[in-house]
């Protein structure tokens, strides 16, 4: 699944990054590389972007550049 | 003297330790050939001014070394061109992985690096440890701990830091990638590049900029790698943290990992801040408070809802200089009255903007008053010919001080806004808002320099320079005049009194209509633009939200101060210039003989004047929107609109200055002398198209020489203008001819949409062709 698809309040471990050019790098450079740890904290009040936590800090991300994550759901993760 | 380079992430506290680094040296340099601006400031070792001060550069706040904002690519390049003697990394100590990614960049250069880590009193009461001397024997450069804010370490660093400077060091990679690096590397080293390292890891990373400075070594490098199918990009980037994954969790000791999950104040600011339903409402009223704190005449609406204040303030004191003037035919003394108002008017109690705008005044009220009309006295008391006095105060001095009074309300604006980024709000709405504003062609970063606009065009124009793409700045760039600035707010409550009193129609409501016509055109260029010159993806919007903390009052009067100087800079010297020519222009005619107010025994007015006479030239150019030559006195506002290009204050001093002439004490005056046989709605129309028309036109020469400095001299540059103009002058007539005759709706609105559907025809059909060849 990508990160886009992600159930709010869940959290996931990116596996691969699809896309090319300036936003792949970009999602590099902002700590989301194979391994890295997301949770999925909100969406904006109108459905888009993403509030997400990763590496400590707080990050946002549209959907449309989320779906270029591909992640793994953590299971057994209540938050 | 020794050049320092602070580089490090936004909101690692990097201005902060400037600013307590260089304490009030501080100054905003624009440098020759860049256009956006980078601080540069000096050091002086035990504060003591003495001539061994260390330069310090205070370079835009970065994530990575690959450029995204024109803002990176200045940091970027400067630190590879401008060769600093020794870069002072600067990382958040709380947040030390992610600020640790750009280290390992740093580190790939030829460059001395002492790292600091900042932050550490808020590291300490998180109750974390930081094994610094772990750190620097991992980076292999010297690793400091500071806290910039209460000015802890900084000696230390800054002694760590002109050691490092006096021994070159070697670039080194922390990441483990195969030998194709060190075969790029080689590639760059015989080329004779500095800092092979660097760019062969850019050029494996398939860096654009890295493409164009090193075409040839780029293209022996890409050969390099096509031999192996590997995706070096996501290689190098995921080894960086492979490397500092490990390295942190070794290094940092304490509960802070969990301590995240709490919820801690800032989750709880941010739940309300960003909640589902309340979200946008408490931006709106955000937003109004500002403008109303900023602008009103009538806080609160006290005086609107009826609760009465007489005149308004009298001021404390009131003079007179023994001149006369004549009113209602009774010949009166001129009675100086400059802080009449300062607290509350006769609509109601001042707002903290409208209280200072009033207390600094314009050439005869308030604090600058008081300067000029000493200034007046004292040239009267040399019995200083009367055009010498009419030049120096009214020419010189009064063109000035009209802007001069109005700087105190927009750094209170930029205040407001300062606190607003600061504060980690600013981030928010860009996140609520980016929805909405995608739907238009632009990221909800472009709220806040559009918003700005609304106060003042020129800092909401520098503002662009976080908007990620060139195409996405030059749409912001081009729209921003179209958000009613507070210098057409002046005019546009004069016009709409003037509506009020020939048709009847509320004033309120027709500068309501107005800013809101304003915005709508705002929205319908950006979509325009958006589908045929400036075509992109929507912009991406990937972005850090920072955590929410208290205002820093010492950086934010810094901040302020330096937005506040280049405004004053940039206003100053344009509307100097120009109003001295206006008011030779003005009072002499042609064969230069100046045109007393005093002595009509010449037979002169000001109708005579150059620019009367120039008025009446370019009047028929306003005949399509209904104040060309179809009315009397038709150069008076030929004049004020032309004289609004220089500076929208102008419309209104101009109309109030030249009514006189005609015979009328205001501008309701001039306009039922000038529109004497029409009707009303031919008035209404008319107004209309002229308040339209100065709304949407060319802002103001300063908003002017800004768009030139954002957009480069080139194309862009002069297409904005006229795209200003021609679409002023489209929306000017498109109003008159409107309100005029009102079926023509049933022809402009078909063209309206055929128009959009052509643009969108156009745009799908580029975006087809362009698939197809991708």
């Amino acid at each position: 699944m990508t990160l886009n698809e992600l159930p709010i309040g869940s959290s996931c471990l990116v596996k691969k990054i699809n896309g090319e050019g300036k936003i792949r790098r970009r999602i590099f450079d902002m700590g989301i590389t194979p391994g890295a740890e997301i949770y999925l904290r909100k969406k904006a009040p109108l459905g888009d972007p993403l509030e997400v936590t990763l590496r400590g800090y707080e990050l946002t991300l549209r959907k449309s550049e989320a779906s270029f994550v591909e992640v793994e759901e953590e299971k057994g993760d209540a938050q | 003297m020794i050049k320092v380079a602070l580089a490090g992430n936004p909101n690692c506290g990097k201005t902060t330790l400037f600013n307590s680094l260089t304490g009030s040296t501080a100054y905003v340099g624009n440098w020759p050939g860049v256009t956006v601006e980078k601080r540069s400031g000096t050091y002086y070792p035990n504060k003591k001014k003495k001539a061994d001060g260390i330069e310090i550069v205070d370079l835009p706040g970065i994530y990575s070394l690959s450029p995204y904002t024109p803002e990176e690519v200045i940091s970027r390049n400067f630190l590879l061109n401008e060769k600093p003697d020794v870069v002072i990394n600067v990382l958040d100590g709380t947040n030390l992985e992610r600020n640790l990614y750009m280290t390992t960049q740093i580190l790939e250069m030829d460059v001395p690096v002492v790292v600091g880590v900042n932050m550490m009193d808020a590291v300490a009461d998180s109750g974390q440890v930081i094994d610094l001397d772990g750190l620097s024997k991992a980076l292999g450069v010297p690793v400091l701990g500071i806290s910039a804010l209460r000015e802890k370490g900084l000696q230390d660093l800054m002694k760590a830091a002109e050691k490092a400077a006096k021994s070159p060091r070697k670039a080194v990679s922390l990441i483990k990638v195969d030998a194709t690096l060190e075969e790029a590397r080689k590639i760059y080293e015989d080329a004779g590049v500095a800092s092979p390292l660097f760019h062969a890891t850019k050029a494996l990373e398939k860096d654009e900029i890295e493409e164009k400075e090193h075409a040839e070594e780029f293209k022996k490098v890409a050969a390099l790698c096509e031999k192996q199918s590997k995706d070096f990009e996501a290689e190098i980037a995921d080894e960086r943290y492979r490397f500092l994954t490990p390295l942190c969790a070794k290094l940092i000791q304490g509960a802070a990992r969990q301590e995240k999950e709490k919820l801690s104040l800032s989750d709880r600011i941010d739940k309300v801040l960003t909640n589902r339903w309340a979200a946008i409402p408490i931006m709106v009223v955000v937003m109004f408070l500002i403008f109303h704190f900023t602008f009103s005449g009538d806080l609160f609406y006290l005086g609107a809802m009826g609760v009465p204040f007489g005149e308004g303030y009298p001021g404390f004191i009131s003079f007179t200089l023994g001149e006369k003037e004549v009113i209602e035919g009774v010949e009166q003394a001129v009675v100086y009255n400059p802080f009449q108002g300062l607290f509350w008017t006769g609509d109601g109690i001042n707002s903290i903007g409208e209280f200072f705008h009033v207390l600094a005044g314009d050439g005869s009220t308030g604090v600058l008053g008081l300067i000029g009309i000493g200034l007046k006295a004292l040239l009267m008391a040399c019995n200083a010919p009367e055009w010498v006095i009419g030049f120096l105060y009214e020419g010189v001095y009064g063109g000035v001080a009209a802007v001069l009074g109005f700087v105190p309300q927009i750094l209170i604006l930029f205040a407001f806004f300062a606190i607003l980024e600061d504060s980690g709000y600013m981030a928010r709405i860009a996140f609520v808002l980016d929805r909405i504003f995608r739907r238009f062609g632009v990221s909800g970063r472009a709220f806040l320099p559009m918003v700005m606009g609304f106060g003042c065009g020129v800092p909401a124009m520098i503002n662009t320079r976080t908007l990620a793409s060139d195409k996405e700045r030059t749409k912001t760039i081009r729209v921003i005049p179209f958000f009613t600035c507070g210098a057409k707010a002046e005019f546009l409550t004069l016009i709409a009194a003037a509506v009020a009193s020939a048709v009847g129609f509320d004033a309120g409501a027709f500068t309501f209509l107005v800013y809101l016509l304003g915005v709508v055109i705002a929205i319908a260029s950006v979509i325009l633009m958006n589908h045929t010159t400036l075509r992109e993806k929507v912009p991406p919007f990937i972005m850090e939200l920072p955590s929410y903390h208290l205002p820093q009052v010492k950086s934010l009067g810094l901040h302020v101060w330096d937005k506040g100087k280049h405004f004053i800079q940039k206003a100053f010297t344009i509307i100097l210039v120009s109003t001295i020519v206006v008011w030779f222009f003005s009072n002499f005619t042609w064969n230069w003989t100046f045109i007393p107010t005093a002595d009509e025994a010449l037979a002169l007015t000001e109708k005579d004047s150059i620019l009367a006479n120039l008025g009446m030239l370019i009047a028929p150019l306003f005949t399509p929107m209904g104040f060309g030559t179809q009315i009397q006195n038709s150069w008076l506002f030929s004049v004020a609109s032309i004289q609004g290009i220089i500076a929208k204050e102008n419309v209104t001093s101009t109309i109030e200055a030249l009514a006189g002439v005609i015979g009328q004490e205001d501008f309701s005056g001039v306009v039922a002398a000038s529109f004497a046989g029409h009707s009303e709605l031919d008035i209404a129309a008319s107004l209309s198209a002229f308040a339209v028309f100065n709304m949407t036109t060319i802002p103001c020469f300063a908003s002017v020489a800004t768009a030139k400095a954002e957009l480069g001299k080139g194309k862009t540059y002069v297409g904005t203008v006229a795209f200003w103009i021609v679409c002023s002058y489209l929306m000017g007539c498109l109003t008159y001819v409107t309100i005029r005759w009102v079926w023509t709706l049933a022809i402009s609105i078909p063209v309206i949409a055929l128009l959009f559907v052509l643009a969108f025809l156009y745009s799908g059909h580029k975006n087809k062709k362009e698939a197809k060849e991708a």
